[in-house]
């Protein structure tokens, strides 16, 4: 069976931890890091990477557009 | 299970910034609607290869660097009279494709006259009209299209409508000006509101090359800073609250 798996790539630095990706992913895969970026923000990360479709929806609402999306179609056992 | 290694490939990815943005890092507060319309109307432009044909006007208002973030053409206009600058550069270079982009303050306030007049005269431009209910870059002070009894630094208690009115709603006007051809009300607070957001805009974009008249797109937007709230909850204070006045959706399409 295939299943599609995806993955993103926000660019840490440029991020400014608005928090719309998270509220905007429908598979609850981002949060915001505890850790901050060199700008004081808390930046968005992947903490559930397994759940990822790679719908783009966390990008498209970006207003920074500062994350990428990657998507694959995963051979399942 | 795939790694993210596997996945985070050149031949994997399927969205990207659009080389229509600039790598400026925007200005704007953390989850400012700016940015999200600033993304739109770049990957349109690129979409419609039209990015050496575009010349934008610019405001005052927050969105004043708004010819940081696009990399096309640019005027800067005095505050409120982006239309009028847009006309002539419409007239000069009536085979470009001229927009203007401006805030409440700016377009439903110090330019009312500007924005009705071209509109009546269906000046062949795209207006996107960013009305965030108040003056973002100044401090967050009342805006003609502030909501009745909205704290703002200039109306702590709420707006008074006994003094000041009741919310200029200018995009129902526009629509009865014969010189407007599509006048639409949308917002960017979620990704179906994004993907719709883009279709109008690139509906607009394609009335220019079909000398059309005046397009105007209004986008109900957040000002988080201004309204005191957080990104999230300023989307659902936008729903809840701006929504019932300013009703997304088509006006006008000829
Ligand atoms: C002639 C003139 N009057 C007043 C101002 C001060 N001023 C700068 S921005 C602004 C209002 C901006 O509000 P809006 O257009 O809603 O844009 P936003 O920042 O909310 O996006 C005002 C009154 C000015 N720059 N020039
Ligand atoms: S929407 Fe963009 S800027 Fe906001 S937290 Fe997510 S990645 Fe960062
Ligand atoms: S691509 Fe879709 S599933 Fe993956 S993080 Fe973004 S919104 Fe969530
Ligand atoms: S003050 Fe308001 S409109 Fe201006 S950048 Fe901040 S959130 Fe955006
Ligand atoms: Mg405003």
């Amino acid at each position: 069976m295939a299943k599609v798996k995806g993955a993103i790539k926000v660019d840490v630095e440029k991020c400014k931890g608005c928090g719309l990706c998270v509220v905007a992913c429908p598979s609850k895969v981002i949060d915001l890091a505890r850790e901050v970026n060199g700008k004081g923000y808390n930046y968005a990360y992947m903490a559930n990477p397994d759940a990822c479709i790679g719908c783009a929806n966390c990008a498209i609402v970006c207003p920074d557009s500062v994350i990428e999306v990657y998507k694959v179609k995963a051979e399942m056992a | 299970m795939s790694d993210i290694k596997d996945i985070i490939k050149e031949e994997n990815l399927v969205y990207k910034k659009t080389k229509v943005l600039t790598d400026n890092v925007m200005h704007y507060c953390p989850g400012c609607s700016h940015g999200v319309v600033h993304k739109l109307i770049a990957e349109v432009i690129e979409e419609m290869g039209i990015q050496e044909k575009t010349i934008g006007i610019s405001p005052v208002g927050c969105s004043v660097l708004a010819y940081n973030y696009l990399d096309i053409d640019w005027q800067e206009a005095a505050h409120g009279r982006a239309p009028a600058l847009a006309t002539a550069v419409n007239r000069l270079y009536p085979e470009k494709y001229v927009f203007t982009y401006q805030g409440d303050g700016d377009l439903a306030s110090i330019g009312t006259a500007e924005i009705i007049h071209a509109c009546n005269r269906g000046e062949n431009i795209v207006v996107f009209f960013i009305n965030n209910a108040i003056y973002g870059m100044t401090g967050g002070q009342m805006a003609p299209t502030t909501l009745p009894g909205m704290p703002t630094s200039t109306s702590p208690y709420g707006r008074d409508v006994k003094t000041t009115g009741q919310p200029l709603v200018i995009t129902e006007l526009i629509a009865q000006l014969p010189g407007t051809n599509y006048v639409t009300r949308q917002a960017v607070h979620t990704p179906a509101a994004v993907r719709k957001c883009k279709k109008a805009i690139r509906k607009a974009f394609e009335n220019i090359g079909q000398k059309k008249g005046t397009s105007f797109i209004e986008v109900v937007a957040t000002c988080n800073s201004g309204w005191k709230l957080n990104p999230v909850k300023s989307n659902e204070w936008m729903v809840e609250n701006m929504f019932p006045v300013y009703k997304p959706g088509d006006l006008k399409d000829e």
